[in-house]
């Protein structure tokens, strides 16, 4: 039991580094209906321009400052060079340029801030907290406590921003209505260019767990990859939806890691490990069957 | 006015309903066939066969499974790769276990697997579309590799999941030369172009394209939805099955299920979105495209950086040649969505025309 609850608090914890990926991708959805298949690439060339940043010499407040800036420039480039020009193409033409989009920056990140893997150190040590350690006997890291609370920091922030904000609130007409929300004044560009900015600084902060936790490295843009199914378990449009899936996908998939590979070894023989690496997906599979929008997504209504 | 297409008058259906109704097309056709049987076998050399021609078919036939789910029917798929895979490790294990099954049989017996996972992995089709679609086709792309590289049966007990493909034998003869495994391949490829393009053009095709532009528009005029989008999916497997078990016997020799990744099936659709989405042309512009510029590449930008005398290293090149994938992809996307064969199209137009515009 002690070990159980020790996996699924670490899984727990995973998913919501997992949830901060997906957030990015629910933001750019809802205000300008994206679907921001670069998010990933986002989160490595993030890590990698505070890393970048801190190597040739500045501390990492400033690198992290120098990091956002980049992150916003990116993406109001991005609104405007790119997504501007494919205004009335398909959704799925619009996907297509955000993967050519994440092809880009794999390319030219490395390319400026150079390729080999890095260690990001924000001064958060990465060791079990000895007080739960002694209590309960399960090890919970506290850095995945940090990053956690960074998670519901965000998310509150977020909330707060688009509910009080006069911006938050353009924002959110914009996402439950284009055409509305141009035709009483507010600015359409204006707004995607913010959502980008917005979009860029929550890779940021993901960038920053990940790449503290797993060292700044390319394979960041594959576990980026893993926002997916969480977005399909919490539907597209819905920031709780992106938390809960998040917590789901990586409570699920530690568990399915532990649990599952003993059992299929008694049934086929062999090593079965790995499983990781593609349950997410074959869950978000699953629950497409069940609820096609997601736990807390909007249902979509098709009209000719 | 190059040539033109005035003056040809079809007297019975059959001539109207042709493949190539145009003469002219007829004749390129021909002429291009006779190219690539009789004149490039003669003249080509060993590395251009096997670094360059067959690579190129068997990448042309999967763009041109792909093309027809994702350009023809409008699915979009990430696991092309994968399906390659199935066909692959497929033709390997039909080879392995039966005995004396004629190697062509195995090659179709591989499609048809492929096509039954690609039916497998479609059904989600039928009530999601778009990007969800594509993260269920991740799905298979994830899974399908992880089966193949775990249970070991699939490659019978090799180490890590590598297999060694067979010898290909047809009537008794060895095809061993890159040039006689050329002339298998190109075989292959141009039947089973043909039929792709006899496909897209018959009722099968133009439901696949009505399910592409409005599904449920098509499902009021009498499309059933289920059978028309599993059938491009099953379509679309069977091809990208038959270029993978052609890319483990006739290209590689050796594959490995890890060979088959994720960025591979990124390259297939970054080759029809650069050739042509819905475009049978689009898929050999595409393919071509996208293999000859990591060559090119390779070639010009250590000359351009010794020119300019800039450092220059290795990780360079592919860095550069990813990021200029990426930016062609939303060049293309942006500036000209029907690929390399509007392009194509655009240019014959023109000739048409010329030099009197107007």
């Amino acid at each position: 039991m002690q070990f159980f609850m020790e996996v699924l608090i670490g899984g727990l914890l995973s998913g919501v580094m997992y949830a901060l990926v997906a957030l990015g991708f629910v933001l750019i959805y809802k205000a300008s209906g994206v679907f921001n298949f670069a998010q990933g690439a986002m989160v490595y060339l993030a890590a990698l321009s505070v890393v970048g940043c801190m190597e040739k010499g500045a501390p990492l407040w400033l690198a992290i400052i120098l990091a956002f800036a980049i992150m916003t420039l990116f993406g109001i480039a991005t609104e405007k060079f790119v997504l501007r020009k494919l205004v009335n193409q398909p959704p799925i033409a619009l996907f297509m340029a955000t993967i050519g989009l994440a092809f880009f920056i794999e390319g030219l990140a490395p390319m400026v801030f150079g390729s080999a893997p890095r260690a990001l150190d924000l001064g958060i040590v990465d060791e079990p907290i000895p007080a739960i350690l002694d209590a309960w006997g399960i090890v919970i890291s506290k850095f995945d406590l940090v990053a956690a609370g960074v998670a519901a920091l965000l998310v509150t922030t977020l909330a707060l921003f688009f509910q009080y904000t006069r911006i938050g609130r353009a924002l959110r007409a914009v996402a439950d209505d284009h055409q509305a929300a141009l035709s009483i004044g507010i600015p359409l560009q204006h707004i995607w260019a913010i959502v980008w900015g917005i979009a860029g600084f929550v890779a940021l902060v993901a960038g920053l767990m990940w790449g503290a936790r797993n060292g700044v490295q390319f394979a960041l843009t594959f576990t980026a990859l893993k926002a997916l199914p969480v977005l399909i378990i919490g539907g597209f449009t819905s920031v709780p939806g992106a938390i809960v899936g998040g917590l789901l996908i990586g409570a699920s998939e530690k568990l399915a890691e532990i649990y599952l590979p003993p059992v299929m070894q008694s049934l086929f023989g062999g090593n079965f490990g790995g499983i990781e690496g593609w349950f997410p997906y074959v869950l978000a599979l699953f629950f497409l069957l069940v609820r096609p929008e997601g736990l807390f997504g909007e249902k979509h209504i098709d009209r000719v | 006015m190059i040539y033109r297409e005035a003056g040809q008058f079809k007297t019975s259906y059959a001539a109207d309903q042709q493949l190539f109704p145009i003469r002219q097309d007829r004749i390129g056709i021909l002429i291009l066939l006779a190219v690539v049987f009789l004149a490039i076998p003669g003249i080509a050399s060993e590395y251009w066969f096997s670094a360059i021609l067959i690579p190129f078919l068997i990448f042309s036939l999967a763009a041109l499974g792909l093309n027809i789910l994702t350009g023809y029917a409008g699915q979009l798929s990430l696991g092309s790769a994968a399906f390659m895979a199935v066909g692959a490790y497929a033709a390997y294990n039909f080879q392995l276990r039966i005995d004396g099954i004629p190697i062509l049989i195995s090659f179709g017996f591989a499609g048809l697997t492929a096509a039954g996972v690609g039916i497998l992995f479609g059904l989600p089709s039928l009530w999601i579309k778009g990007f969800y679609l594509a993260v269920a086709t991740l799905a298979a792309q994830f899974f399908i590799v992880w089966c193949l590289t775990k249970f070991p049966w699939f490659s019978n007990y090799s180490s890590s999941g590598v297999i060694s493909a067979q010898k290909v034998v047809i009537l008794g003869h060895e095809f061993a030369s890159p040039r006689e495994k050329y002339l298998l391949v190109l075989s292959i490829v141009a039947v089973m172009a043909l039929a792709a393009k006899n496909m897209v053009r018959s009722s099968t095709g133009r439901a696949w394209m009505a399910v592409r532009d409005m599904d449920v528009a098509a499902a009021v005029i009498g499309i059933r939805l289920m059978p028309t989008k599993l059938l491009a999916f099953a379509v679309s497997s069977f091809y990208c099955g038959v270029a993978g078990a052609l890319y483990a016997f006739c290209y590689l020799g050796s594959v490995e299920p890890d060979g088959f990744s994720l960025d591979m099936s990124f390259r297939i659709l970054f080759m029809i979105i650069i050739g042509g989405v819905g475009s049978i042309l689009g898929s050999f512009l595409g393919a071509a495209f996208i293999l000859l510029l990591p060559i090119f590449l390779d070639i010009t930008l250590p000359w351009a950086a010794g020119l300019l005398g800039l450092p220059f290293s290795n990780a360079t090149v592919s860095h550069i040649q990813i990021l200029l994938f990426g930016t062609l992809i939303m060049f293309f996307l942006i500036v000209e969505p029907h690929g390399l064969a509007r392009l194509w199209q655009i240019g014959k137009e023109k000739l048409r025309l010329w030099p009197f515009p107007h």
